[in-house]
């Protein structure tokens, strides 16, 4: 961690879209009256996710004054939690999971990929297409190793998918979230190992995969 | 009650107490930093650490409270212990951690020989430091004219965030990032907005926020300290004045519960060096059209000409907004050795007058009665620039909740919810009858009215008086009608009987053209003189007065004269001298005093103390000093014709209400940032 400042240069102004002030509305009204400071966090939110996964200035003021707020206050709350971006994190943000699990995994490897396709981290690439960040754990710890790039997971990592990955979303093509080989959710790579009696027909658990014999 | 045993002894104290109230209840000292008695309980510092029987680690004294200590086995009561060697070693850890960041520059600190974390690492830290690493280093921060930042010191007490915010009400500072690289900040380094800023300076127990005019001035040490009053407004804040040979050097507040608590406005604070930019320290006549320095014989011989060639009738005086009971009352015995009756202290025009009982111009129901009160109504007045200390009251009250406040005058800002009004005269008349809030102030058991001078200064200005009085319902135990005054000599004017007899002009009739032939001005600079009298200016700066003037005798400000004011609620309250006055000038009673020899109405008085004894025989109650004499109210038939119209505030810029305020650079500074606020707010 490290002094976070705002960046120096600022959009003009800042306005949420009309659907997310339906969103916003919403998320203020679940507050008693008088308490709408309660709805900070939620607003800061989805005002970083409208502007491209980073939180400018005239956005901190706006949710300042649609929650009654004293700027500072808001300042306050988006400089300490750093999941809010203060700078510009390019189209697509990778957060990359580095902590043990992953690690032992081969995270550094996918690190090796982004440090040469990406660049330093928290720089924005030449292409406007990405930024990264190593962060601890993101809890996915089973697919590992695994990125968070703006809302979604990527998991089971390995240098050449998570290669071909960043070609396809540089391309706008589409792809697909969660394991990047094909494993539903966190279960075994292999196949099914444990409740063999009762799942794992085809080798997955789950009532589609229930054995009829049992 | 509740019971406790704090080191062996037991006291009893109310439930809701903390323990480290408790522990103080006992004499026990408990070192702290972020703990302040008016701000709200943060715990961050944990210097305050005890041992209480039962938990199984230290505990914040702060914030644990009495009640929720678990009694003993057999229900005997909580033991706290504060002198245990755990204790000691908690002291001791906290104290190590709060100095791995913060410089060793106790030398070039200003805050040196009067820092709480000084004092406290000599008292309860360790000798040496363990600590090899880097320090963290944290860029210094631009927030406002008035206080000076030095963020490496900073110890994250948080007491400036939550002045600022609580007690300020502008919620101006805050802390940004976390953990390691938590910054004390206003919003990306604005100036502070609030009038009571300068505060946090005293509140910062480090050298983290520092008075910036003061910087590097003086070391506490080297400082003479004199208990005084301050006269920037009427409500007449307990000061510190401290000088360095003849100058001073800064002003603090003094604790007074029932005034100021302790804080005082910036304006009090930093005219300081009004107090010494373009002063009269010499007498001047004008000759030629053009003032000349004088000696004092020449000067008070042509007042003396002049005054023996025209009748008491063509003679008139003012008092202005800083002059001291004693001067106001030699002023007035001189008058009246003179047979003038031409007198007035109101150069504001206020329609206040002593014949309606004194209770019809006092704050009746006293400063600390603000928080009692259960609706108020604020008429025609800004108390945020009137009084930005009483405004805190009335902020304080208003946390408090359960009152109900509104507003009848301009819409401004006041750091707190009111209902408004209306912004006049037709609005305060619907009140009066009965509609509205006026049905909250019939219900409240102790409403409060506060009537500025704004609204009093207009020619229907009495029936505005006698309207409010109506709202307040003055009775035996509680008088709700609040005149909130903006002249620290007002009351004391008022009290005096400086207004005109019978007969006499008063202040706007006197400055009219070839009302008079001879002026005597006692400090007036708000008001305009027409030219043709011959005015003999008393004062201290060469301000609006002084530039009007024919015969300029240099008098003393403030803190160079011991004299007695009397604040808005109508309290007596003694300022002692702390230097004196620059070059040949003169406390005013006695430049009043050599004067009256020289125009054959000798004073009655050789020294202070004589007038003092002359003054307590025509007026007891200015004997009775902290006290507040009790006032009757007699309005009579008071016509209640409200002319429509809506009220203007008499204070328009807090930062030069006077000349003192006006001589100062660092007042110059803060009104321009003010005015850039109120232009940006506007656009």
């Amino acid at each position: 961690m490290s002094v976070r400042r705002l960046a120096e240069e600022q959009p003009a102004s800042f306005e949420f879209t009309p659907e997310n002030m339906v969103w916003v509305k919403a998320q203020i009204a679940k507050y008693p009256e008088g308490r709408q400071a309660s709805a900070v966090i939620p607003l800061l939110w989805q005002a970083q996710k409208q502007n491209q996964y980073w939180l400018p200035k005239p956005a901190i003021e706006k949710v300042a004054e649609l929650l009654d707020m004293p700027y500072i206050r808001v300042l306050e709350i988006a400089t300490f939690y750093t999941m809010f971006n203060l700078e510009p994190v390019g189209r697509y943000f990778i957060q990359m999971c580095g902590t043990t699990p992953c690690m032992l995994r081969g995270s550094d490897e996918i690190k090796a990929v982004l440090q040469r396709r990406v660049g330093e981290q928290r720089k924005v690439s030449a292409d406007g297409n990405f930024a990264w960040l190593e962060v601890e754990c993101l809890g996915a710890c089973c697919n590992a190793p695994m990125v968070q790039i703006n809302d979604d997971y990527y998991e089971d990592l390995t240098p050449e998918n998570f290669e071909k990955l960043l070609d396809d979303l540089a391309a706008g093509r589409p792809v697909s979230i969660g394991s990047q080989t094909g494993r539903r959710s966190s279960e075994p790579a292999g196949k099914l190992t444990t409740l063999v009696s009762l799942y794992g027909e085809d080798g997955l658990s789950g009532p589609a995969s229930a054995k009829t014999t049992a | 009650m509740t019971k406790i045993i704090v080191d062996g002894k037991e006291v009893d104290v109310p439930a809701e107490y903390t323990l480290l109230q408790a522990c103080e209840e006992a004499g026990a000292e408990i070192p702290r930093f972020c703990f302040h008695e008016r701000l709200s309980i943060a715990g961050n510092c944990r210097m305050c650490l005890v041992e209480l029987k039962g938990a199984p680690k230290p505990v914040a004294s702060c914030a644990w409270s009495v009640k929720d200590c678990r009694p003993g086995p057999n229900g005997e009561p909580p033991v706290v212990v504060t002198k245990s060697p755990t204790v000691k070693k908690a002291r001791n850890g906290v104290m190590e951690f709060l100095l791995i960041n913060h410089p060793l520059d106790c030398p070039i600190c200003d805050q040196g020989g009067e820092c709480d974390l000084q004092d406290q690492a000599m008292a309860f830290g360790v000798d040496s430091s363990r600590y090899a690493e880097n320090k963290r280093a944290v860029e210094d921060k631009y927030i406002g004219p008035l206080v000076r930042t030095s963020m490496n010191r900073c110890i994250h007490c948080t007491r400036c965030v939550r002045f600022t915010a609580e007690v300020a009400g502008t919620a101006d500072m805050g802390a940004i990032g976390r953990g390691e690289d938590m910054e004390i900040t206003t919003y990306l380094e604005t100036a502070m907005s609030s009038e009571l800023q300068g505060n946090v300076a005293d509140l910062c127990p480090v050298g983290a926020l520092l008075p910036k005019p003061y910087a590097f001035k003086a070391r506490p040490w080297e400082l003479g300290k004199t208990e005084s009053i301050d006269v920037m407004d009427a409500l007449g804040s307990a000061i510190r004045v401290d000088i360095r040979g003849r100058e001073v050097m800064r002003i603090l507040p003094r604790v007074n519960e029932s005034v100021n608590e302790e804080w005082i406005s910036d304006k009090t604070r930093q005219i300081v060096d009004g107090l010494k930019n373009q002063r009269l320290d010499r007498p001047y006549i004008r000759k030629d059209g053009r003032l000349q320095p004088a000696s004092w014989g020449d000067a008070f011989a042509a007042i003396a000409a002049r005054v023996k060639a025209t009748t008491p009738a063509r003679i008139g005086a003012l008092a202005g907004d800083l002059a001291s009971v004693e001067d106001m009352f030699a002023l007035k015995v001189l008058m009246d050795n003179l047979g003038a009756k031409s007198i007035d202290c109101r150069q504001d025009g206020t329609k206040l007058h002593p014949s309606l009982g004194r209770a019809s111009y006092l704050f009746n129901p006293t400063i600390a009665g603000i928080e009692e009160a259960d609706a108020i109504l604020i008429v025609g007045s800004n108390p945020r620039k009137e009084s930005p200390v009483l405004n805190a009251r009335i902020r304080k009250r208003w946390r408090m909740g359960g009152v109900q406040i509104a507003l009848v005058g301009e819409r401004t800002d006041l750091t707190y919810d009111y209902q408004y009004l209306g912004a006049g005269a037709e609005t305060l008349a619907e009140l009066a009858s009965g509609k509205g809030f006026a049905d909250v102030l019939a219900k409240a058991q102790r409403p409060m009215v506060i009537v500025g001078q704004g609204a009093l200064m207009r020619a229907d200005g009495l029936s505005i008086l006698a309207t409010a009085a109506k709202l307040a319902r003055p009775a035996a135990d509680w008088n709700g009608l609040a005149v909130m005054h903006t002249a620290a000599a007002r009351v004391g004017g008022l009290d005096l009987g400086l207004v005109p007899g019978e007969g006499g002009l008063d202040a706007r009739a006197m400055t009219r053209p070839g009302a008079l032939d001879v002026l005597f001005n006692l400090g007036a600079d708000e008001i305009d003189i027409a030219p043709g009298a011959f005015v003999v200016y008393q004062g201290t700066h060469g301000d609006r007065g002084a530039h009007r003037a024919d015969v300029i005798l240099p008098g003393a400000t403030y803190t160079e004269k011991s004299g007695l004011y009397v604040n808005t609620e109508g309290r007596v309250q003694y300022a002692d001298r702390a230097n004196f006055a620059p070059g040949e000038a003169r406390e005013d009673w006695a430049i009043l005093r050599a004067l009256s020899d020289v125009l054959g109405a000798k004073l009655p008085f050789d020294s202070l103390s004589a007038l003092r004894k002359a003054l307590y025989a025509a007026h007891p109650h200015f004997g009775r000093v902290d006290a507040i004499e009790a006032g009757a109210l007699s309005f009579g038939a008071q016509n209640a014709d409200l002319q429509p119209g809506a009220f203007t505030n008499a204070v328009q810029d807090f930062y030069l209400t006077n000349p003192i305020a006006r001589a100062s650079a660092v007042m110059a500074e803060c009104s321009a940032l003010a005015k850039g606020r109120l232009q940006q707010a506007a656009e």
